[in-house]
Order: C-alpha cells, then structure tokens, then sequence
C-alpha cells in the first residue's frame, strides 16, 4: 500500500449489549480497514460521539432499554443527517415482524439507511459498510 | 372472588307440548350460582318437538346442555344419541324418560348421556339436574382453558429457550469462524481472549442446561421426593462452602446467621438447590468488598431466611420482574455478569412447593434482601 493518507482512515462506531457480537464485528471492520469504536450501550455511545467524529453507525436494535437502538439512531441522525446508519435487528427472528427501509412512511421512523437481520453474515455488514461509505 | 355470569344454552327435545312449555317456565331466564368456582349462569332455554328438528338445528348451533326425551314419535331418543355420537358432537345430556329400563339407561349413558331424569318430575328436581349439568359444563370448560393456558405457557418456554441457547452457539460460531479464517492475526496469542469468550459462553450453556434440568426436576418429581429431617445450618453452610471460592475472589464476605433450632423435614436436595441459587445471586450482584447475610428464624411453624447483599441493587421495575422465567435484570451494572435466567424461578418454585413466600426488597446500588418463608411440612 502507498501511504494511504491517515484522513482516509474511516471510523465505524458499533453499538451492541452483546460483548460477543461486539467484538466479532469489530475484528472484521478492522480488518477490513477500518477504525473501530465500540460503545455497549446508548449513553455509552453517546459520550463517544461527542469526542470523537464517527463517518459510519452499526447500531442492535435492542439494547438493555427495548427502544435504546432507535432513540440513538434517531439521535444521530438528528445531529447529523449525512451520518450512514445501520441497523441490526434480532427482531425478525424473534418476532416475525419485518422491517425494511425501502418504503417511504417506515424511513420516517426507522432512521437508518440499511437494516439488517440478525443474525448478520458479517461479509454483508462489511460490504454496506463499504458501500455507505464509498 | 369476582363471579362471571355466562349464558347456558339449554335445549328440549320432546313431542309433548306441555313438558316443553313446563321446562321452558321453569328453566328459561333462571340463574344459578357455583360459588366455588366463581361462577354464576343464566339460562335461556329453547324446545323442539322432535328428534329430526334438532338434528337439522344442530348442524349450525349447539346448547351447552340437552334435555332429551326417551321416547319420541320418529327417531327416538337413543337414535338422536346415536347420531350425536356419530357425528362426534358431545352434548352434556340430561335423558327424560316414563319408564327407565336398565338397558336403555346403560345403553344411553354408552352413547354419553350424562344424567337420567325419570317422568313425572318436580320443577326443583329439573333445576337440580340442570344444576349438575350446568357444573359439569362450567368444569369442562375451565379444564379446556387451564390446557390452553399451559400450552401457551409451554410454548412460550421454549421458544425462549430455544433463543437462550441459539445465542451462544452463534457467538461460538462467529469466534471459530474468525479463528478459521485468520481474522485476527497469524498467531494464537491474537485469539486468546475469543478463546476465553468461548470457554464463558460453553460454561454460560452448561450452567442453564444444569438450572433447566433442576427446574424440571422440581416440576415432574414431585411424587417422587425424599423429605427427611434436616438441619438447615450445614445445608447453609455447605452451599457457603460452594461460594468461597468466587466470593474470596472479590473479597466479599459471606456471613451466616442459622440458629440450631433450624430443622425442618424437608427434600435435602432442593433445599440444596435453593440454598445455593439465593448465595450465589448475593455473591454474584454484589459489589468488590462487600458482604453477604444470611439469617434464619422459626416463625411458628415457618422458617423465615433472610439473605441480605450489599451489592448493586434493583429497580422497583427491575424487582416486579424478577421471577420470571429467563428473566435478566439487564444493565449497565450486570452487562458482564454470566447466568441463565432461570436462578430465581428455581428459587420460587420450591419455595411455592413449600407453602412458602418470597419477597424482595431492594435499594439501587446498596443491595437486595430476599425474604422467603417455608413451611416444615410432612409431604
């Protein structure tokens, strides 16, 4: 690789409650390339992003608050409506309801860009990642 | 208790006019009460003169209760139980009949007739009849929704089971997968800590396959348990012993505060069982440094235990939760705390198996006191 400017380095917050999940995403964000913050809940992930400037969100749905992953999302997006979200959700395995971002009156309230159902094949969150933020 | 009124629909079939018009008169709009099972009915009654009219009718709507007359002008009343029973509709039947033979009843009550009632009859001796009917219809009722109730208990059982161990397998997969395909790095050091994550995950399996064994056990041996005099002090002291380990890890102290006066005749191993899951929890949700109290008394013919934490705590939400089944207080303060959901139902099934009760109390970040009282029973 030719010195690829430190300003290129793109930087990925996960939120997740499942330390598992949150370090099995992050290995393969960063070897994908990129920084990685990791945050296991809303406040937590919060408090990162006012110190530190995120291009890209990987948000669960369901954190120990049941609303926590769309209050957030729909913090972010509030602050920053350019800011690529993803949201990953256990609820269509869990509940059989589906969400989708495609429709115009779901996009109003699911604030993100992509949802994806758990469990995610990690290829997947990888290459909308890479798409996000290409 | 609250008591529910419900309709019973009560159907005569006979060809003699005034029999219909009598049932009508002293049926038709007269409640009754049960008040053991909480219940009261009304009934609204309907007469028919024939057997083929009510087969017609009974193609599209069914009484709860059937007055049949024996002897009726073409199909005759067994012929009408026949056809019930062929087309696989059960009626609770009241059978009228002049002259009651042995074989016809038998052959009757075969066919599932409920109860006889022999002409000429006294209004009350309808009404007592109906009465017995209208009990056996209310039972059966209950009975199919207490079996509806369970099977949706069940069923919820084990669709979060299933999730329960679904998610460490797929946390165990994804870690042999990033192992497999080298994720991490060219050496082992580099996956020492997802190797560690999944020895807690396995343990994390294992111990809710162990708690769901106990929780069965607790449900399905109850025919089968060994009650014996017990000294509740080395049964405390033993499940102590099982803690020291985690607890000296942390520096927390456990205290037990047992009289000898505390015997009771009781299953050894769910004591054991209880024993151990109230001094883990303590241990477990309790903060470095602190301490664990465990205290008995005899209340008459109870035993009152105290386990007293010093640890984080919970919310009056968190603790209206509590018992439920796979239910985990889920915060910032237990994110890295391992268990299986399953501690305290274990906790409060055998303190119900007792005839006991258990109550919290708790402060947020200053601790818990579980409160259970069991009884000394001779099972």
């Amino acid at each position: 690789m030719k010195g690829t400017p430190m300003s290129e380095v793109k930087t990925v917050l996960i939120v997740d409650d499942d330390e598992d999940f949150l370090l099995q995403q992050e290995v393969y964000l960063k070897k994908a390339g990129y920084r990685v913050l990791t945050a296991a809940g809303r406040k937590e992930a919060e408090q990162l992003v006012e110190k530190e400037k995120i291009d890209c969100a990987v948000i669960d749905l369901m954190m120990e608050e049941v609303d926590g992953g769309f209050v957030l999302a729909h913090h972010l997006k509030t602050a920053n409506p350019a800011l690529p979200v993803i949201m990953v959700t256990a609820v269509t395995s869990e509940t059989g309801l589906n969400f989708g971002t495609m429709g115009e009156g779901e996009k109003k309230w699911v604030k993100a860009d992509v949802v994806l159902a758990k469990p995610i094949r990690y290829e997947q969150l990888i290459r909308e990642v890479q798409r996000l933020l290409a | 208790m609250n008591e529910t009124v419900n309709t019973v629909t009560i159907w005569v079939v006979d060809d003699e006019p005034g029999m219909c018009r009598g049932a009508v008169r002293t049926l038709n709009g007269w409640t009754d009460s049960f008040a053991d099972l909480g219940e009261k009915i009304v009934c609204e009654v309907l007469s028919m003169g024939s057997g083929e009219e009510f087969l017609a009718r009974i193609a599209t709507e069914q009484p709860h209760i059937l007055l049949l007359d024996g002897k009726l002008p073409g199909i005759d009343g067994i012929g009408v139980l026949e056809q019930l029973h062929e087309r696989k509709i059960s009626l609770v039947t009241i059978m009228i009949t002049a002259y009651a033979t042995l074989d016809k009843a038998v052959e009757a009550t075969k066919l599932g007739a409920y109860d006889f009632l022999a002409k000429p009859f006294t209004p009350e001796e309808l009404r007592y009849a109906v009465h017995k009917a209208a009990r056996n219809v209310i039972l059966t009722r209950k009975a199919r929704q207490l079996e509806e109730e369970q099977r949706k208990v069940r069923f919820n059982f084990i669709s979060v089971l299933a999730h329960e161990l679904k998610s460490p397998l797929g946390a165990v997969e994804g870690y042999v997968n990033i192992i497999r395909s080298r994720q991490a790095g060219d050496t082992l050091a580099d996956y020492d800590h997802m190797i560690d994550r999944i020895g807690v995950r396995i343990n994390g399996m294992r111990k809710l396959i162990g708690d769901l064994l106990d929780l069965t056990r607790i449900e399905a041996q109850t025919g089968k348990r060994n009650p014996e005099q017990l000294d509740l002090r080395s049964i405390a002291e033993s499940a102590a012993e099982l803690q020291k380990e985690t607890a000296a890890d942390r520096n927390i102290a456990i205290h037990l505060k047992l009289g000898s006066e505390l015997n009771i005749t009781a299953d050894s191993g769910e004591m054991e069982m209880l024993f151990n899951n109230l001094l883990s929890n303590a241990v477990k949700y309790n903060r470095d440094g602190g301490s664990v109290t465990l205290s008995g008394v005899k209340a008459g013919k109870n035993i009152r235990l105290l386990c007293t934490d010093t640890g984080i705590g919970m919310t009056e939400d968190e603790t209206k939760r509590l018992f439920t089944e796979f239910t985990r207080i889920k915060n910032d303060k237990t994110r890295f705390i391992p268990g299986s959901g399953l501690g305290l139902s274990i906790v409060h099934k055998i303190v119900t198996l007792y005839h006991g009760a258990i109550s919290v109390s708790s402060v947020p970040d200053e601790g818990t006191t579980f409160t259970i009282e069991i009884e000394d029973t001779r099972i």
